[in-house]
């Protein structure tokens, strides 16, 4: 063998091509442990791999759009999508293939495998970096293996790794990742256990779950838990899990739990929480320092699955807890989508409507002043609930995504979006609204005319209006009401009748739907389906939430209003109080003094240059190619004003404006991304969208000349208006 | 801005790399040739030296429009996205005695093995008033720094 060691090849020498979870089984089984049946596949074999497909260059290419520095995670989550499905539809090299084909049951037996990550640079004496690549338990045959390898091979460069690129030292040209390969051991309950408490160090730990141990490593099934003292080994506490059912964790690449028949027991008596914890001081004296420890119980035997240096108390500032918990299990994410769904999105709309119970205009001053600070107080607590729990829901997308490319091995790695768009949104509900007012606008001359001479159109017409009114008016962008004045939304319509604008693509995925289904094995079918309703939701979800919020704001922006009008007819500088919370103080204080607007951030520009931009780049969010005129979109007023063909120019798309996204040729976003909301209606109405793109907001203006290009991600200017 | 200013960018391209790729033309047919530069402190000056009798010379002297490419790139494949490329555009002059000493502090400065090559009375010191820089970062992000009259 030369790609891949058996354990007994390995030597502590050898962890720049072994990694350093290999180095350390193989030293546990030198020191006697028992360990399963392991195979390496060395950091040649990965070289081999990524130097046959070109995927170097691969790499850079999409780490380099931009300063890595500059990127959104959302925008690494996307590169990391990307590179990995490189390297799921590269070639394998047969002397890869070949070699691994041979060794592996003669080595590792006929059964199910792990397959685990060993990156030479992790799990040293000085650093941990548990959780940062991926490992696949349950793999089964010499292709499943293969596959795995792949998906291992590319997890060096996943989103949560190239968020720690600094402390893993990731670079392109010399970072590598080794495999162990091993026989599963399916004992009857497993664990983790820490020699030292990550934070008290007086203590170890004992974790233990029926079953498998994935679901406790990856956080979907919660353990019993066991504090002793590390100077004797004095067992000093048991924590049972909060639910009152224990679960087990099964085999699979993907965690399935069931119930656990007669759970009710703790997974380790008294006696094996004292051979786990003595095992593990064990190893403690092997290595020189506390580890922790991946074991498994076998009947009678203590397999150890891995040892690996205890990551030390996070320094401040170590983000490393927010990274991980960036990747959701399909179960936190079935229980995240009913309780957004079925409680807090319902609750929410239950508050804004006992809110709209009152109307601002019939409260005397301190009572609107109330009113003012209340409302605020809601959407304060709304936009909390939104980050904490609306904004985790898009892994629902991203979960999906991943299996989706998985199972289909697409050219494009967004293939998976065309499942996802049969979602009824309803900020789609909205533009169909808006869109059937405007066809009674354009088949009807004399309605037209009225309306644009600033007449009432007909009852028809005034009833349809005040039906979209009530049930999407509440909207607001940039701290303004969208649909506050009617002859802004007038001329809208007017413009919608008279021009051409794009219709919903339309495209129910139903074929793409089979042939994933078709390409799954039977038993996982229901695991495919349940993984696309997730998705579906999260892609519905995530959009209407915000429409849902902004009932919210705009109940906060009325009843301001209200106060700034009251204001306006005692005091000359009312407009200076632009902020909901100034203009309740403002009512409750005649003598409050208005405070100047902080001045806008001004680009510094080198005496003597006068910078323009020619080509921007960012990334391909929707496929095509438009021209047009940009529209910078900085708030209500530039929404209203953008005309047919115009390319939207904004920083950030929010789904309460984009009910004018199908007058545009293309949409421009500063914020990066592809599966956020400009992304998502842009390919709703087939627009070429481009995303991510630093200074969109800044180095353009409006009436530059640009050519969107939906599949590079560019935006060319091909002819600038003077800049003042 | 978020990404490092392409002023920033332009200046140590400038200040750092010590070889241009000038490009000229004879009556339409493309030329270019590899020359030590240096920028003037204002970055509007781009001066190089070169023999009387070369090919760029003549070109130059037929016509004054010329563009130079300044870069970073080492030769590897990560030079794709990381590298950065700057190509000044403007037209060129010889340079008379009034400009000749502001000439040699900056050319030597940055050249100091050059001194001879400078002196030789068969040397012409020249330089590129630059009339705009296009600046491009990662690949294919171009931004142009018109230089104000």
């Amino acid at each position: 063998m030369t790609l891949c060691l058996r354990l007994v090849e390995v030597g502590d020498a050898d962890r720049l091509r072994v990694g350093g979870k290999a180095v350390a089984l193989a030293a546990l089984h030198r020191a006697g442990f028992r360990v399963p049946p392991s195979i390496c596949l060395t950091t040649a074999a990965y070289e081999h791999f990524v130097a046959g497909a070109g995927l170097r260059g691969v790499i850079q290419q999409e780490l380099g759009r931009k300063d890595l520095a500059d990127m959104r995670w959302e925008e690494i989550w996307d590169a990391a999508l990307r590179i990995r499905n490189r390297f799921l539809r590269a070639p394998m090299p047969s002397a890869v293939a070949d070699e691994l084909r041979a060794v592996l049951e003669p080595e590792l037996g006929p059964g199910q495998l792990s397959v685990r990550s060993s990156a030479p640079g992790e799990d040293t004496g000085a650093s941990s970096f548990a959780g940062l690549h991926d490992s696949f338990i349950g793999v089964q045959g010499p292709e499943a293996a293969l596959d795995a390898v792949r998906r291992v091979w590319a997890s060096l460069w996943s989103d949560r790794a190239l968020l720690y690129r600094r402390e893993l030292g990731l670079d392109v040209e010399s970072s590598a990742m080794a495999v162990v390969l091993q026989a599963l051991v399916v004992g009857e309950c497993s664990g983790v256990a820490f020699g030292a408490h990550p934070t008290e160090p007086g203590l170890a730990v004992v974790e233990a779950v029926y079953g498998l141990n994935q679901g406790l490593v990856d956080g979907s099934v919660e353990p019993d838990r066991w504090l002793l003292a590390r100077a004797d080994g004095r067992l000093l506490e048991h924590v049972p899990p909060s639910s009152a059912r224990r679960q087990l964790a099964a085999a699979g690449e993907l965690p399935v739990e069931v119930p656990m028949p007669g759970g009710s027991e703790a997974p380790l008596d008294p006696a094996a929480v004292a051979e786990v914890a003595t095992a593990v001081r064990r190893i403690e004296d092997v290595f020189g320092a506390a580890q922790d420890v991946e074991w498994t119980l076998r009947g009678r035997d203590l397999v150890i699955l891995q040892a690996r240096p205890i990551t030390t108390a996070p320094n401040e500032g170590d983000r490393r807890a927010w990274y991980l918990s960036l990747s959701r299990s399909l179960d936190s994410l079935r229980r995240l989508r009913r309780r957004v769904e079925e409680e807090l999105l319902p609750a929410m709309d239950r508050e804004a409507a006992e809110l709209a119970g009152v109307d601002p205009a019939l409260l005397d001053d301190a009572a609107l002043a109330r009113e003012i600070e209340r409302r605020r107080a809601a959407h304060d607590r709304w936009v909390d609930v939104y980050w904490q729990e609306f904004i985790p829901l898009a892994h629902g997308m991203r979960l999906f995504g991943q299996f989706y490319n998985d199972v289909m091995r697409p050219p494009d790695p967004y293939e998976f979006m065309e499942l996802l768009a049969a979602s009824p949104m309803l900020s789609l509900r909205r533009n169909r609204a808006l869109a059937a007012l405007a066809a009674r606008v354009e088949c009807d001359a004399g309605l037209a005319a009225r309306l644009a001479a600033g007449e009432p159109g007909d009852d028809t017409f005034e009833s349809g209006l005040a039906d979209f009114l009530r049930e999407f008016g509440g909207a607001a962008f940039a701290d303004r009401l969208c649909f506050a004045e009617r002859a802004p939304l007038v001329r809208l319509l007017l413009r919608f009748a008279a021009a051409p604008h794009a219709a919903e693509v339309s495209r129910s995925g139903a074929e793409r739907e089979a042939a994933l289904y078709a390409a799954v094995p039977p038993e996982r079918r229901g695991l495919a389906e349940e993984l696309l309703d997730v998705g579906r939701a999260s892609y519905r979800l995530r959009d209407d939430d915000n429409i849902h919020l902004a009932r919210l704001e705009a109940l906060v922006l009325e009843a301001a209003a209200e106060g700034r009008r009251r204001l306006a007819e005692r005091r000359a500088d009312a407009g200076a109080f632009g902020d909901p919370g100034r203009v309740a103080a403002a009512l409750r204080d005649p003598n409050l003094v208005a405070e100047p607007e902080p001045a806008a951030d001004r680009q510094e520009v080198e005496p003597g240059f006068r910078p323009r931009p020619r080509q921007l780049v960012g990334q391909p969010a929707g496929p095509g190619l438009a021209i047009g005129s940009a529209r910078i979109v900085s708030g209500v007023d530039d929404l209203f004003e953008l005309q047919p063909g115009e390319v939207l120019v904004c920083d950030a798309v929010d789904p309460n404006m984009t009910f004018v996204v199908p007058l545009a040729a293309a949409v421009v976003e500063r914020r990066g991304g592809m599966l956020i909301h400009g992304a998502i209606i842009a390919r709703e109405y087939g627009l070429p969208c481009v995303t991510g793109v630093a200074g969109a907001t800044s180095l353009l203006v409006t009436g530059d000349r640009l050519t969107v290009d939906g599949h590079l991600g560019i935006v060319t200017v091909s002819d600038a208006v003077e800049r003042p | 801005m978020e990404q490092r200013s392409h002023m920033a960018i332009l200046r140590e391209l400038l200040e750092t790399q010590l070889l241009a790729v000038l490009g000229t033309h004879h009556q339409g047919e493309p030329y270019t040739s590899l020359v030590g530069f240096a920028a003037s402190p204002d970055l509007r000056l781009l001066y190089f030296t070169t023999g009387r009798a070369t090919r760029k010379h003549a070109n130059l002297a037929a016509d004054a429009r010329a563009a130079m490419l300044i870069d970073n790139r080492s030769n590897r494949s990560a030079d794709f996205t990381a590298a950065a490329a700057a190509t000044a555009v403007g037209t060129v002059e010889e340079i008379d005695e009034p400009g000749r000493a502001e000439f040699e502090r900056v050319f030597l400065a940055k050249h100091p093995q050059l001194t001879d090559f400078v002196a030789a009375p068969s040397s012409v010191a020249m330089r590129l008033r630059v009339a705009t820089y296009m600046v491009v970062t990662h690949f294919q992000h171009v931004v142009e720094l018109h230089v104000a009259p």
